[in-house]
């Protein structure tokens, strides 16, 4: 009944005009990168970020929020036209979404991925609504050391980021740690890594680093090639975007799928859209009918995979919005924008921020429905942004980028130093280390260090206060747990290798 | 023809980082390790610092002595070769900034993006370069009021 109450206040505020108007521009917005190949919600929501510091907290994050969820639905798009994922979670969309757009069923694709997208993404903030409040409450009975162990585990998270190699990540997040501690020291008057340069003594701009890694690497990197694909003709007017029945009953199964395996895996940190919609698709397979044809064009095979990565989306709000752990790159830039606005995503953010928390939540609903609105009659229309230019776009990347540095300082240091991040996100591409684990240093570095001095100080240097206390002794086990899985999984590997060879 | 085994991008970025983790170490040192309070500034660096030299080390030594010298992949020199050169085009668009304005910096790295890097009409170029920095001058300078940097010509 609470939280019944708590959502109708959450429903004001997301009505207010303002705030609607930002939610549309947001799942608008996250539409069109969604579209984009090469520009992801990260990207985005870093570049626009320093625009929406004149804007009150609650209508930017549900903008930002807009953007995040948008970038979803609008990914599977060039998916189905292009077999070109525009969204790292698309990828497995591609491989029926296009086989059915090749057999002319493109209208149906799309609006299969629309609806499975509507139904899911409303399941994802369900979950988010009912879980949130009791795990923020649990949070409550933390001090310094309970979040030293949970800033902890949330790099421990790391290993679920980590990609091809677990040294690169845990190098790319040292990294992060460094560049977090530079500037003036908490506790102290000492200046950490600041080269002598007094524009450092405030620390690097978090959006600077997020711009730099994400947009400008990326964009730097897309154009080491310059291929473009080909794309399948869009089919207009609404009829040819809706699936038949037998269509619609034949993914049943793969709405209620993909709804609570992305919700799911999107409350563990680390995991990700592209996990979730991978394994909705796997299980989506295993128990069907038919699994010799998936990968053919079966309409479920577009339903399961884009079901899970828009219910992904609420499930990844619960940790970053109750624990201030972010699960990935666009959420921990999603945290970084809390704080530059002042607010502390954790336990006590929905006590303290009830108009944020719930006007946010209701906003999804609400972005949810202007995005099923936008995507069934207006695919035609957006497909259109496929046939832009690169050449014209990344200009337009490269302006906003400085733009958003320049507007947050008014300096030219920071934009020196835009640079030179790009520089770093482009190399840290190039050579295959993961840009999310460095952003999860640098967003928890601070925060994780103030914890672990506060709590040596609680214990006069003594460091048994970290495992003498259940709570932290338990999430301090589980990092390790975490830390430690990429080495069961190679003995496991070096064990069946073994097994097979001894016949 | 087969890469060095030594000049491959992880033994390279792995002495990178090495050097970094021991710059920071060093670094960490001339700071107090720990206070009457607690742990001081040097605390947390040094051991980060320390991590990160390990684990660089470990990356250098094992794909310097792996077995498989060679992994199949060639290194696009040219795809790198054009990515520099619009990451050093960016950078002098900063440089260009401070003298000539953002928007007639922002025109020059536009109009040599998609004439020199896309190889496009000099016409095009031209009016792509024109449109973008007057999309901006709309958008930023007279829609949202933000203060650019300006040039001798008052944009």
């Amino acid at each position: 009944m609470e939280v019944l109450t708590s959502l109708g206040h959450g429903f004001a505020v997301a009505f207010q005009p303002l705030n609607l108007f930002w939610c549309f521009v947001g799942v608008f917005l996250g539409t069109v990168v969604g579209v984009m190949p090469g520009l992801g919600p990260a990207a985005t929501i870093a570049m626009l970020l320093p625009l929406t510091f004149s804007m009150p907290p609650t209508t930017a994050v549900i903008m930002l929020a807009g953007i995040y969820y948008g970038a979803k639905y609008g990914g599977s798009t060039t998916a189905i036209l292009l077999n070109v994922p525009g969204e790292s979670a698309s990828v497995v969309t591609c491989l029926d979404g296009y086989q059915m757009a090749r057999k002319g069923r493109a209208g149906a694709a799309l609006g299969i991925a629309a609806i499975s997208s509507f139904i899911a993404g409303t399941v994802g903030v369900v979950g988010l609504m009912l879980l949130a409040p009791p795990l923020a409450r649990f949070g409550l009975s933390f001090s310094s050391p309970e979040y030293f162990a949970l800033m902890v585990m949330g790099l421990a998270m790391v290993v679920l980021l980590a990609g091809k190699s677990m040294i690169k990540a845990l190098l790319a997040m040292l990294v992060g740690l460094w560049i977090a501690s530079m500037g003036i020291d908490l506790f102290s008057d000492a200046s950490r890594f600041t080269f002598g340069q007094s524009e450092l003594l405030d620390g690097v701009d978090f959006v600077i680093v997020a711009i730099g890694v994400f947009a400008l690497g990326e964009v730097i990197g897309n154009m080491e090639k310059r291929g473009e694909g080909t794309m399948l003709p869009v089919p207009k007017g609404l009829r040819n975007l809706l699936p038949t029945m037998a269509e619609l009953k034949a993914c049943r199964f793969a709405f209620v799928n993909g709804s609570i395996i992305g919700f799911i895996i999107g409350v563990l940190p680390g995991a990700g859209s592209t996990v979730a919609s991978f394994i909705s698709y796997g299980l989506e397979k295993a128990v069907s009918k038919h699994p010799e044809k998936f990968g053919t064009g079966v309409p479920e095979g577009v339903a399961a995979p884009e079901g899970a990565n828009n219910s992904e989306t609420g499930g990844a709000m619960v940790p970053l919005l109750t624990l201030g752990i972010p699960g990935s790159g666009t959420t921990a830039i999603l945290l970084a924008a809390f704080i530059l606005w002042g607010l502390r995503p954790g336990p006590l953010m929905i006590q303290e921020n009830p108009d944020l928390f719930w006007g946010l939540v209701a906003s999804m609903y609400v972005g949810n429905i202007m995005l099923l609105v936008l995507n069934l009659p207006l695919i035609p229309l957006f497909a259109q942004i496929l046939k832009l230019r690169e050449y014209v776009l990344y200009p337009v990347i490269f302006g906003i980028s400085i733009v958003g540095v320049y507007a947050v300082s008014s300096s030219l240091f920071d934009c020196w130093m835009l640079a030179a991040f790009g520089l770093l996100g482009y190399v840290i591409r190039r050579l295959d280390y993961p840009s999310a684990p460095l952003i999860l240093g640098l967003v928890l570095g601070d925060s994780m260090e103030r914890a672990l001095r506060q709590s040596l100080m609680m214990s006069q240097g003594d460091l048994g206060i970290l495992v003498s206390r259940p709570i932290s002794a338990t999430m301090l086990i589980l990092a390790v747990i975490l830390l430690c899985l990429p080495l069961f999984r190679r003995a496991n590997a070096w064990r069946v290798k073994a097994l097979e060879e001894n016949g | 023809m087969a890469q060095s085994k030594w000049i491959k991008g992880d033994v390279v970025s792995g002495a990178v980082l090495a050097a970094l983790g021991a710059y920071i170490v060093s670094e960490a040192w001339r700071w107090d390790y720990s206070t009457a309070e607690g742990p001081g500034p040097g605390f947390f660096p040094t051991w980060y610092g320390i991590a990160m030299l390990v684990l660089a080390l470990v990356l250098m030594l094992r794909t310097a002595f792996s077995a498989a010298e060679q992994d199949g992949k060639t290194t696009d020199w040219v795809g790198i070769g054009r990515a520099l050169t619009v990451w050093a085009a960016f950078t002098l668009c900063i440089v260009l900034m401070k003298f000539l304005g953002f928007l007639t910096a922002l025109a020059l790295l536009t109009l040599f993006i998609v004439a020199v890097m896309y190889g496009r009409p000099l016409k095009v170029a031209l009016a792509a370069a024109v449109g973008n920095a007057a999309g901006f001058y709309l958008v930023f300078g007279l829609a949202l009021q933000l203060s650019l940097p300006a040039g001798p010509l008052g944009f």
